[in-house]
């Protein structure tokens, strides 16, 4: 199947381009980027006054299965993905059971290949069944594909062991992805410790409980020599941390996610369920720190923490509520509204935070236009609105943290794989 | 003033001229109270459910009986807290209730926000009795009638709330009424009971409570609940009597006519000594008739709003 994309605004971030061009895609790859391509094609996408991005690549996804199919599940998941112009994601192994052994690893592998729509590369528990107390075969678990490590959900709080994991994980080439949380700090809190905690009569959940765990990770990625990978940073001294050690050439990584540039925690104070996630929403000017540190580079890469739940499990007193969003329908557009449409960053920007340094730092060959690569690429309409409704959403989870709200720019075409995998109907 | 208002969820979201209508009504249900035949059929006809989910005699009772002096008729439910998490959720129970057309739910929780959660979920009335540390806001209405019944007015008075201001419900529904209403307030406890940024709400705070009585027109003394462990950080009994409880010599010190309230049960010489919560200062057990008459008058506007709503269909 051919594709011709005519005069689209094309962004590639990896060839530095941002200029009206053609974009063929043959036999699943794309085949050519210029002017005025003349080829014949099956199918033809007229794209003037549309963006072509590179697909998505999100780095923080739970898919749910095997073991919460109630939630989510591969396919529903990686459908979601493609609706909002994720055609590469990185699915979490909190799963039931956690994927910490090569038979689970196995089973996950033969599920996604028989019922992902869109490409999901793995992760595998740092500790078995993420308890923090034994490591996962960690060479193995390579061998057998899995592109990074991490405990998300939790952080590992034995030093010396997560030490160790980073010393074979930089021997294996592989990423160290960290949840930095010290539980002992958050204990059962709920939401952003400080004048929210204490209007709304919840235990707070301390910036400290956060940022301490980042510096702690960051010093043991540095005395190991490893890559490290900050997941979900929410709060401004995390930022400064990363920013330090970034000055100082530490091999160190992180992203954030959308509700953390577009909502603060003033979101929480009417006990919305859809409005809890750990770490939670913080106060106005840490919202203002993670703009500023995805603006300057310090956070490198916007991810969703796509975090299904069912309502029963989201519909109840706040404090028994699980925590967790769903983000992958919406990720794309909420940075459009807030980042982009604002003047905060360019296109390029959007699609290096969202495309490029995800695959980079996941050192996955994904996230480009260049010729010669994987078809994965979006059409959008930067100005078009659009409102999230529940009935709209596919995941089979509906917990958006975004309900209710006017985004400005939608997918029309998702292409994944050379295939067109997704289109918006109307 | 017309109330339109069909739920009484916290005095956060009460309007200063809300909460003197409220007052002003429940004045006129404390009449009523002193009659020899002391109930009205303002109620007739109307079901109110006390859905407790924690252990509370005090506020119950005053419920049903403002509920009984209204006519309405009461049914009582205690579910087990424990069992929420296995059996019906909190919806569910709701739900139900609202199906046996009942008209008022009266409604207490040890989460913060469930009344209002229960309340988007529902369209008959629902009053908050207490929901975890956030709101106890009929609690804040009678020891704000109270005191204006006995001083006059509330704006410009100086007020303290000495106790555990972290984990009160009591203290927060103060702080938002006495505040609106243009009091001063004064939150005093150790700090470790002090929660972050409660300055933000528009009170001062302290550790000194010999300090904070100086100028104060009343002192509202919270129940120091050593019940709850789960903190582990409490001081202990008796070393916060002596920096903390009211006593006759503290008081000696502070403003003739100080007014000592407390919202029950007392732990005597834990929060307050004897002498004091007996003495001519206190009107600990006027607060308790008002709350009568306060109640009244919640659920004499709810229901009145409800009504409203139904007609306009």
């Amino acid at each position: 199947m051919k594709i011709l994309i005519r005069n689209g605004r094309v962004i590639d971030p990896a060839n530095n381009i941002d200029e009206t061009l053609d974009i063929l895609v043959e036999n699943s790859k794309i085949s050519k980027v210029s002017k005025d391509i003349k080829n014949s094609a099956d199918k033809t996408i007229d794209a003037a006054d549309k963006i072509v991005l590179p697909g998505l690549v999100d780095m923080h996804v739970h898919l749910r299965e095997p073991g919460r199919e109630d939630k989510e599940t591969i396919c529903s998941g990686t459908k979601a993905g493609l609706k909002g112009g994720v055609t590469t994601l990185l699915a979490m192994p909190n799963t039931s059971p956690s994927i910490d052994s090569v038979k689970t690893l196995e089973l996950v592998k033969k599920i996604i290949q028989k019922t992902a729509e869109a490409n999901v590369f793995i992760t595998a528990a740092i500790t078995k069944a993420r308890q923090g107390k034994e490591l996962t075969d960690i060479a193995r678990l390579k061998k057998e594909g899995i592109v990074a490590i991490t405990d998300d959900g939790a952080s590992v709080d034995n030093e010396e062991l997560l030490l160790k994991a980073l010393k074979i994980a930089k021997k294996e080439k592989i990423l160290v992805l960290c949840h930095c949380e010290d539980k002992s700090l958050s204990k059962n809190g709920v939401v952003n410790l400080g004048f929210t905690s204490t209007r709304m009569g919840l235990r707070g959940i301390s910036k400290e409980s956060e940022y301490k765990r980042v510096e702690r990770d960051i010093k043991l990625a540095e005395k190991a020599d490893s890559p490290i990978h900050i997941a979900h940073v929410s709060c401004k001294e995390s930022v400064e941390i990363i920013a330090l050690a970034k000055g100082k050439g530490i091999k160190v990584t992180s992203d954030t996610c959308p509700h953390y540039f577009a909502l603060s925690d003033a979101a929480v104070l009417g006990y919305d369920t859809n409005m809890k996630m750990n770490p939670p929403l913080r106060s106005k000017d840490d919202v203002g720190a993670i703009k500023k540190g995805l603006k300057n580079g310090i956070i490198d890469a916007i991810a969703s923490d796509h975090a299904p739940h069912t309502e029963n499990e989201k519909d109840i007193e706040f404090e028994r509520a699980e925590f967790g969003v769903i983000g992958l329908e919406t990720e794309l557009a909420v940075a459009i509204t807030e980042l982009v449409h604002t003047g905060l960053l360019t296109w390029l920007d959007l699609a290096r935070k969202m495309s490029l340094e995800p695959a980079k730092i996941l050192r996955i060959k994904k996230g480009t236009l260049s010729v010669g690569t994987d078809a994965d690429l979006i059409v959008l309409s930067p100005d078009k609105e659009w409102i999230v409704e529940k009935q709209n959403l596919i995941s089979k989870s509906k917990n958006s943290c975004f309900l209710g709200r006017k985004l400005k720019g939608s997918v029309e075409y998702t292409i994944c794989n050379g295939k067109i995998a997704y289109r918006w109907n109307s | 003033m017309v109330w339109i208002k069909k739920d009484l969820l916290g005095l956060e979201e009460l309007t200063k001229e809300e909460i003197e209508f409220i007052l002003t009504t429940a004045e006129s249900f404390k009449e009523v109270t002193t009659r020899e035949i002391k109930k009205v059929p303002a109620l007739r006809g109307k079901t109110v459910v006390n859905l407790f989910y924690e252990p509370s005699t005090r506020t119950r009772v005053s419920f049903e009986v403002a509920a009984k002096r209204l006519s309405a008729d009461v049914i009582n439910i205690a579910p087990e807290t424990s069992s929420v998490r296995k059996g019906e959720t909190l919806i569910d129970t709701g739900r139900n209730i609202e199906a046996l057309k009942a008209d008022i739910i009266v409604v207490r929780h040890n989460a913060s926000g469930a009344a209002s959660m229960l309340a988007r979920h529902l369209s008959i009335s629902v009053v908050n009795a207490g929901d975890g540390w956030h709101e106890h806001p009929t609690q804040a209405l009678l020891d704000i009638f109270t005191l204006k019944e006995k001083l006059g007015k509330i704006e410009g008075l100086n007020v303290v709330i000495v106790g555990d201001i972290s984990h009160s419900r009591v203290a927060r529904s103060n702080i938002r009424g006495l505040t609106k209403l243009g009091a001063k307030v004064i939150v005093c406890a150790p700090e470790i009971l002090i929660p972050p940024a409660i300055e933000e709400m528009g009170v001062e705070v302290t550790d000194d409570i010999d300090e904070a009585l100086k100028d104060a027109d009343a002192v509202n003394v919270l129940r120091m609940q050593f019940e709850r462990d789960e903190e582990a950080a409490f001081p202990e009994k008796l070393e916060y009597f002596r920096n903390f409880g009211i006593t006759p010599e503290r008081l000696k010190k502070a403003k003739k006519n100080i007014i000592v309230m407390h919202p029950g049960p007392i732990n005597r010489g834990i929060e307050m000594s004897s002498e004091v919560a007996d003495g001519i200062n206190s009107v600990i057990l006027e607060q308790v008739t008002n709350g009568i008459a306060v109640r009244m008058a919640v659920l004499f506007l709810v229901a009145q709003a409800q009504d409203k709503l139904a007609v306009r269909g």
